[in-house]
């Protein structure tokens, strides 16, 4: 198939693209703009170590098309902070042991992210299904859970300061 | 004694933040110039010979490098225990999924339609799917008996126990199905390749050792012209102890014959058909028991299917054969075991290592047992659970002060196990949503079995940069259970310095002494061990040359160390494996100190059987164990709660389907691991007791909390139900299919 243009902001920056429609916005991000934290864990959208932010929703990026992400605003975990500046999801996961071996992070830190923009104070049952697209096979989630939950603490004082 | 500042405190993993900023880099993260990709033509049938390869039409094949058997320079075999495991099949075939040529090529995409194209023929030879059909030996598919290794595990006189009068005597038989690791990155390696620097190999893999092994003997090449480099490696389990090497083989070949740098990563359903999976087992038991609840003897049966190459099943049977008296005084007891061979891709290393499977069936055995003396689960175990001074199924004396039975009601108390079996049991007759409560005491040795420690014979080292950071050099691997963190904890804290100074070394053959494999919950105890000896060695050097003195401040000791490679040169200390004292091992009776200690464990599982779906649900976990020191509390919790994970997915939803070798459910959408949706609570309690020999009185932590789930959940089934379900994974058509049965009887008895 032959390649066409596209444009997409990615992290808040406009980025032009040329590979074919039916391109993986997965490979695009991670082969064309050198953004390797999204991570390929099955390729068929069941592991959720894949998922970004599409227009605020999220997104298993294995799934889509680049041809549907044209003009569109993407998040990866490469624009949710910066080692020097943590953003609170990813300081929780760090002080909390929401991350082992680190492959379903960048995926788990986005679909938590997501969550808390949606429920600011998440109850119990919010956070697993909240996180149910997001496989991880090295915690057992409960250090996750926690930290969701000392994120949602730490992102509402921030908010109130 | 003065208070540790570092060691046992929930410091941040060390790689944490890279991990959280997803800078962290995995092997399809890394490309190297003029780098091509690789794939693999794997074998379509169970077992045959390979008569005709066939390149069929629409693919370029004068683009793509083709690698076969007799391109291999060297030796075609991986190096594990034996040498029977072939790198590419040479004209016969054993199991499904066998590779058997390897393409390379630029364009990523093209190959998976070469995979295809090519066309292979074969004459189809008879196969074995089963231990059972391989214990018949009427097809023999490895060596002259299909028996790929045995053991006879013997103490006192079991015969004699069994004839005693007034005893009572107990029959079960138990299975155990395969289980995929579902790391949730896949495999994959690059290799490149020139004359000068010879082979480097970038892997996602456990053990950088044992991928250097395999490649010197395929490549032929000289030790120092093959360098293995572990990258951040996303999930392991064992799952990348033993198959890496094949793959670091199959990349190597291709760049050597393409002059190309060549990677190959697998597809998820690549990876799930083709790599190792845990050992189906079969476990036959026959207790003596008194009229009063005491154990006299057991005799045992545990057989393994180890698929079609013995890889690692001869240690993974040792294992389990040794684990299968579980944690009970046994003054009787024998364990026959084998290992036989299947045409079923070989099965391997798996968190546990033989042992979840042998006690999966102890634990549930000894609910029955318990049941047919009349007793509770809990006060049978109350009068059989191992002593402080007694000996365990191999002739070892526990020297270490133990308290199982104190363990046992603290696991108990925390459940609310007595309110709760009594609460159920009056609420569950009129309730279709039966509720049970189950329980599983066990132990797990850290550390290689037996005499394989002293054989390791591990080596280890500590340095120091010349901006005076200080390095820990092991060839022990990070792949998310904390080495980093750890060994780096163990340094600062002997060292008497910040543990942001100290970091690892890359885990590159070229650069670290090998410290055995990354395996056996061994890192924490015995490698850990050796670092905080290195560290002592590097501190005495430091201070003996004057340029330290204590009491010192971090960066006291960074100035003293720089100074002193101004003047020397370099600052580096060596440790190398010193047995504990007194350690006997007969490897030939299977008698002696099995692993130098063991961790202990009670776990409670509360469980509900829905009897019109035929669901079953956790609803509540507790898991107490006892690990010797813990040396960080939040590292600790997540490797209980993950293998507890692990271990309810083994138990209730993980089935791997067969088709004659072939795995059928090779995908995630229809292979089940549980969700953030599927899980209890899972409640973690650990008892601490230092051990004398471990790292800062650390024993082993990572495989413990395998073995515990899938006995503990089967044991409240069969509390909520009333029925004995033994085997694993039981899914709901398994429990609906039994009740059923029940039901017609039940009908059929009341016609009568
Ligand atoms: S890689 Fe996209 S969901 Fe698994
Ligand atoms: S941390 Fe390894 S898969 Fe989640």
């Amino acid at each position: 198939m032959s390649a066409r243009r596209f444009s997409l902001c990615v992290n808040g920056v406009e980025r032009f693209v040329d590979v074919p429609p039916m391109a993986r916005l997965l490979d695009v991000l991670r082969h064309e703009l050198g953004l390797t934290g999204t991570k390929e864990g099955c390729g068929e959208g069941e592991c959720g170590s894949c998922s970004v932010l599409m227009n605020g929703e999220l997104v298993n990026s294995c799934l889509v098309p680049i041809a549907q992400a044209g003009g569109a605003s993407i998040l990866t975990i490469e624009g949710v902070g910066e080692q020097a500046r943590l953003h609170p999801v990813q300081k929780a996961f760090l002080e909390c042991g929401g991350a082992q071996c680190g492959i379903c992070t960048p995926g788990m830190i986005l679909a938590t992210v997501h969550l808390l923009g949606k429920h600011p104070r998440p109850t119990q049952e919010e956070i697993h299904e909240g996180l149910n697209g997001n496989l991880c096979r090295c915690t057992g989630y409960m250090r996750i859970f926690e930290a969701v939950e000392k994120a949602a603490c730490a992102m509402e004082s921030g908010a109130m300061e | 004694m003065q208070k540790e500042r570092i060691v046992g405190k929930p410091v941040f993993r060390k790689e944490g933040i890279a991990k959280v900023c997803g800078a962290a880099r995995y092997i399809d993260d890394f490309s190297l110039p003029g780098m091509i990709f690789g794939a693999t033509v794997r074998n379509a049938i169970p077992r045959g010979r390979v008569l005709n390869i066939e390149f069929g039409p629409g693919i370029p094949w004068d683009e793509f490098t083709v690698v076969t058997a007799k391109d291999i320079p060297g030796k075609n075999y991986i190096a594990l225990i034996n040498q029977d495991w072939p790198c590419l099949a040479d004209g016969f075939v054993n199991h499904p999924q066998e590779a058997i040529l390897l393409l390379a090529h630029p364009d990523r995409q093209l190959l998976p339609l070469a995979v295809a194209a090519v066309r292979i023929e074969y004459e189809e030879l008879p196969s074995v799917h089963s231990i059972e059909e391989s214990e018949l030996q009427q097809t023999i598919v490895w060596g002259d008996d299909n028996i790929i290794k045995s053991y006879v595990m013997e103490k006192g006189d079991v015969d004699a126990a069994f004839a005693l009068p007034e005893i009572v005597i107990v029959k079960g038989e138990y299975s155990t199905g395969a289980q995929e690791h579902l790391y949730i990155e896949n495999n994959g390696a690059i290799a490149a390749y020139s004359e000068r620097d010879g082979v480097t190999l970038w892997g996602s893999l456990q053990c950088p050792f044992y991928a250097h092994k395999s490649l010197l003997g395929v490549t032929g090449l000289p030790e120092d012209k093959v360098r293995v480099i572990q990258v951040e490696t996303g999930g392991a389990f064992g799952g990348k102890e033993d198959y890496p090497s094949m793959i670091a083989a199959h990349a190597v070949l291709l760049a050597m014959k393409s002059g190309h740098p060549v990677k190959i990563i697998y597809d998820r359903m690549e990876d799930m058909a083709a790599t190792t999976k845990r050992h189906p087992s079969r476990a036959r038991h026959r207790t003596a028991v008194t009229k009063d609840g005491k154990l006299l003897a057991a005799d045992i049966e545990f057989c393994l299917d180890g698929g079609a190459y013995s890889t690692l099943s001869s240690t993974v049977l040792s294992r389990g054969t040794i684990h299968s008296g579980g944690p009970y005084y046994w003054p009787n007891i024998r364990v026959r075991s084998k290992a036989f061979a299947t045409n079923t891709p070989p099965h391997g290393a798996f968190r546990g290592f033989g042992a979840p499977q042998s006690l999966f069936a102890t634990e549930r055995h000894m609910d029955r047992v318990a049941k047919a003396v009349g007793l509770t689960p809990e006060e049978f175990r109350r009068r059989n659970l191992l002593r402080t001074g007694e000996t365990t199924c191999t002739g070892q004396v526990i020297r270490q002060q133990i308290d199982l039975e104190g363990w046992m009601e603290s696991a108990l108390d925390h459940a609310g196990y007595y309110e709760k079996r009594a609460r159920f049991d009056r609420e569950n007759t009129d309730s279709l949503r039966k509720k049970g409560i189950g329980l599983a005491v066990f132990l797990h040795g850290a550390g290689f079995t037996g005499s394989g420690e002293r054989y390791l014979n591990s080596l280890v080292g500590v340095d120091a940069t010349a901006e005076g950071r200080v390095r820990v050099l092991v060839s022990s691997t990070e792949f998310g259970q904390g080495t980093n963190t750890i060994l780096c904890q163990v340094a600062a804290e002997t060292l008497g310095i910040d543990y942001e100074v100290v970091e690892m070394a890359p885990a590159d053959t070229s650069v670290v002494p090998n410290s055995g494999p990354t395996v056996a919950s061994r890192t924490t105890m015995v490698v850990g061990g050796l670092v905080h000896s290195a560290a002592l060695g590097l501190k005495q050097t430091l201070i003996a040359s004057g340029l330290l003195s204590e009491p010192y401040t971090s960066d006291a000791f960074q100035n003293a160390a720089k100074s002193y490679i101004a003047k020397h040169g370099a600052l580096c200390s060596m440790s190398r494996y010193q047995a504990p004292p007194n350690v006997y091992w007969d490897d030939q009776k299977y008698s002696g100190e099995a692993y130098a200690a063991y961790s202990w464990a009670a776990y409670v599982a509360e469980v509900t059987v829905d009897l019109t779906a035929y669901f079953v649900t956790v609803d509540d976990f507790v898991a107490l164990q006892e690990v010797g020191r813990v040396l960080n509390p939040v590292l600790a919790r997540g490797q209980i709660e993950g293998g507890v994970a692990q271990g309810i997915g083994y138990a209730l939803y993980e089935k791997v389907v067969w088709d004659r070798g072939l795995m059928m459910n090779n995908q995630m959408t229809n292979y089940i691991m549980p969700t953030s949706q599927d899980l209890p609570p899972i409640r973690v309690f650990f008892e601490e007791i230092p051990f004398e020999y471990g790292a800062y009185g650390a024993k082993g932590i990572g495989e413990l909390p395998m073995d515990g789930p899938a006995p503990a959940i089967l044991n409240a089934i069969a509390h909520a139900t009333g029925e004995d379900f033994n085997a694993i994974p039981l899914l709901p058509e398994d429990i609906a299919e039994r009740l059923a049965a029940r039901t017609s009887i039940a009908k059929e008895m009341a016609a009568v």
